[in-house]
């Protein structure tokens, strides 16, 4: 791997709430390459778009605690200065969420809220970030550009308007995209264009892409490296198809046979039994202790560190080497 | 399915929303075709699964099937009973043995009511059992879903969303019904306990015998729950089979965009595909004959002058498409049945 384009090392990110100081992130850490596509998956309370929010610099600062270290192109984002991290947010790093509809200000039209990003972030004319806005609606495959530049978002349909996200996120050729559930909201026709569309551009522009999603199909068609996310910890990073070949730790073994494409043809799905634990008082050792067949002693004693499990592949279960053999506990 | 005659028969089912304009005076401006002429049976102790995008109709025909409301034209026949002609008082005794599960559990329960009041209720409404009886009912109802009788006594914003779906699901099951609409029941839940719940109502439909119409926009889901699958389009349901016939061998060109366009199960398998282009158009004005061909890759002349009927071009496999015999893996020859 080429020195990475963003380093996240030890995030932790806690927030005030009536049940005391909950940490939503704890010590996690991870990296992707310049042109890499990194897949975050993990399902609700897995601390995934907290850790984007925390890249992005958009958590509210009275009600969180952020520690930790965030490197990108060898700034460290925590240290930045609001001002400075405007530079950056847009500019260099730029981010679409799931609901496009909530995202997009609804009294300006779609072709002004694009150029406002780019005046506000290059020294261009009016008129050439309107032409620049005509050809990023155009490359992101919205029929008769120039036309739809004057309309509302609420003119639009789901599936366009994460198109118009994807336009403006992209407009000032970022190194690295955000993606925090770019399809979820979407039908599964409009995500399989969405997907392609992510592919392509990502590819022709060479630009890093962060994927964050509870949905392990769009790990499977878009990701080149993944992280599992887990009560706020990082269980498993992996090569996406070593991911899917030897998951290396209960939980991504768990979410794969709850799956049902992943999941063999059967007539009953696994499941993980039991529930997500409190972030507020979590389980003293691993989180997922309490849910896990493989589970021992030692993982109530302390946290399992991340360990290699082969290239590029890394769990944090004591029983790594097991788990990856598949026998059953 | 058996011989016997289906749980539910439902025949030309259609729903027209009129849309309405003028601040004083309100005429009619249009109509959304949200349902047209759909036409499907439902075995005793089956499942039949309802897929289709937003806006195709299929949460529409769950209400329409336990009139909650009201359709435009058609029949649904339940029991051999005219569901939609029923007077109240009967439709009222009826509602006990025809139940929904909704998508969003949170939503569906009334926040000030606790746990063991909710599951009751459709008793209560019924008559006939002391409180103490219903107490005890609720208990049991609990320990059949898999949440512990100690809840009975909370209220639903202490719960997660999947036992929150479990006190949905109680519900739906007190007043032992026969049939259930579970419109999106768990789409909205992490996968790890949407599994759980899947295999909560496979239980239970095996114990008590029950029948859904399992309405998802996730086709994976409905491939493991259902033993049919009816696939809609705008309104229109273009396809029916089997559930090992449909994802093995979809003749209709919509069902086999919808099934390319399914994540694929290993980044091994990623592969280019021909995607399907455009968006579903609008059902207030939805295209003439077949509701698909302006997205279709095989339109030819026939297919905007005439509307496809649905019609069986295999043995229990239904398609609403002019070319049936030939999209599919193998055509299929002989005289039409």
């Amino acid at each position: 791997m080429s020195a990475p384009l963003l380093t996240v090392t030890d995030l932790t990110v806690a927030f005030r709430s009536d049940e005391g100081m909950v940490t939503a992130v704890d010590r996690v850490s991870f990296a992707v390459a310049p042109g890499e596509v990194l897949g975050i998956v993990g399902e609700s309370g897995s601390g995934k778009s907290v850790s984007a929010l925390a890249v992005m610099g958009l958590l509210d600062k009275a009600a969180s605690r952020v520690s930790g270290e965030i490197l990108f192109e060898g700034e460290n984002l925590l240290a930045l200065s609001e001002k400075r991290m405007r530079t950056i947010r847009g500019r260099r790093i730029g981010m679409i969420f799931q609901e496009p509809m909530t995202s997009l200000n609804p009294v300006f039209s779609i072709g002004d809220q694009i150029v406002e990003t780019i005046v506000h972030h290059e020294r261009l004319g009016r008129q050439a970030a309107r032409e620049r806005a005509v050809a990023m609606l155009d490359k992101v495959g919205i029929p008769s550009a120039r036309r739809r530049l004057d309309d509302y978002p609420h003119q639009l349909s789901g599936g366009m308007r994460q198109r118009v996200m994807i336009a403006m996120a992209l407009a000032c050729s970022p190194k690295l995209l955000l993606a925090d559930e770019p399809t979820t909201a979407l039908d599964v026709t409009i995500q399989a264009q969405l997907l392609d569309l992510l592919r392509d551009l990502q590819a022709e522009l060479g630009m890093a892409v962060v994927v964050i999603t509870h949905n392990m199909g769009v790990i499977a068609e878009f990701a080149d490296r993944v992280s599992v996310f887990y009560a706020g910890r990082v269980a498993e990073t992996a090569p996406a198809e070593a991911l899917f070949d030897r998951p290396s730790h209960p939980y991504t073994r768990g979410l794969l046979a709850s799956t049902p494409e992943m999941a063999e043809e059967t007539d009953r799905l696994r499941t993980i039994p039991g529930t997500l634990p409190s972030l507020a008082k979590p389980p003293p050792g691993c989180r997922f202790a309490p849910r896990c067949d493989w589970a021992v002693a030692l993982c109530d004693a302390r946290r399992p560190p991340l360990e290699m499990v082969g290239e590029g592949h890394a769990s944090a279960c004591l029983r790594a080497a097991e788990v990856a053999g598949g026998t059953v506990a | 399915m058996s011989a016997r005659e289906p749980l539910l028969s439902v025949t030309g089912l259609t729903k027209h929303f009129p849309v309405r304009e003028g601040l004083v005076v309100e005429r009619e401006v249009g109509r959304v075709r949200a349902v047209d002429d759909v036409s499907f049976t439902i075995g005793h102790g089956e499942t039949l699964g309802l897929v289709g995008e937003s806006g195709c109709g299929k949460s529409t025909t769950g209400r329409l099937v336990l009139r909650l409301i009201e359709a435009t034209g058609g029949s649904v026949s339940f029991e051999g009973r005219d569901v939609l002609a029923l007077p109240p008082a009967e439709l009222r005794a009826l509602r006990g043995a025809m139940q929904i599960v909704f998508q969003d559990p949170y939503g569906a329960l009334d926040p000030r009511m606790t746990v063991e009041d909710i599951i009751t209720e459709p008793l209560a409404i019924q008559g006939g059992h002391s409180g103490p009886q219903l107490a005890q009912e609720a208990r049991r109802l609990l320990d059949v879903v898999g949440l512990a009788s100690a809840h009975a006594r909370r209220y639903p914003h202490e719960f997660s969303g999947g036992q929150r779906q479990r006190i949905g699901i109680a519900r739906a099951i007190a007043p032992k019904p026969k049939f259930i609409v579970c419109d999106e029941a768990v789409s909205a839940l992490d996968v790890s306990v949407q599994a759980q719940i899947v295999n909560l109502l496979q239980d239970l439909q095996q114990e008590m015998g029950l029948s859904y119409l399992f309405i998802a926009h996730d086709l994976a889901v409905v491939k493991h729950i259902s033993d049919r699958v009816a696939v809609m389009y705008l309104g229109h349901v273009v396809e029916i089979a089997g559930k090992r016939d449909l994802y093995a061998d979809p003749r209709h060109p919509y069902t086999q965009a919808l099934l390319d366009a399914v994540p694929v199960r290993h980044p091994r398998l990623r592969r280019k595909r021909a995607r399907l282009t455009g968006e579903i158009p609008s059902p207030l004005d939805p295209p003439p004959g077949c509701r698909f061909h302006r997205r279709c890759p095989l339109a030819q002349a026939v297919c905007s002058a005439e509307r496809p009927l649905l019609r069986e071009i295999l043995p229990g496999h239904q398609v609403a498409c002019h070319f049936a015999e030939t999209t599919g893996k193998s055509p299929v020859t002989g005289p039409k049945p």
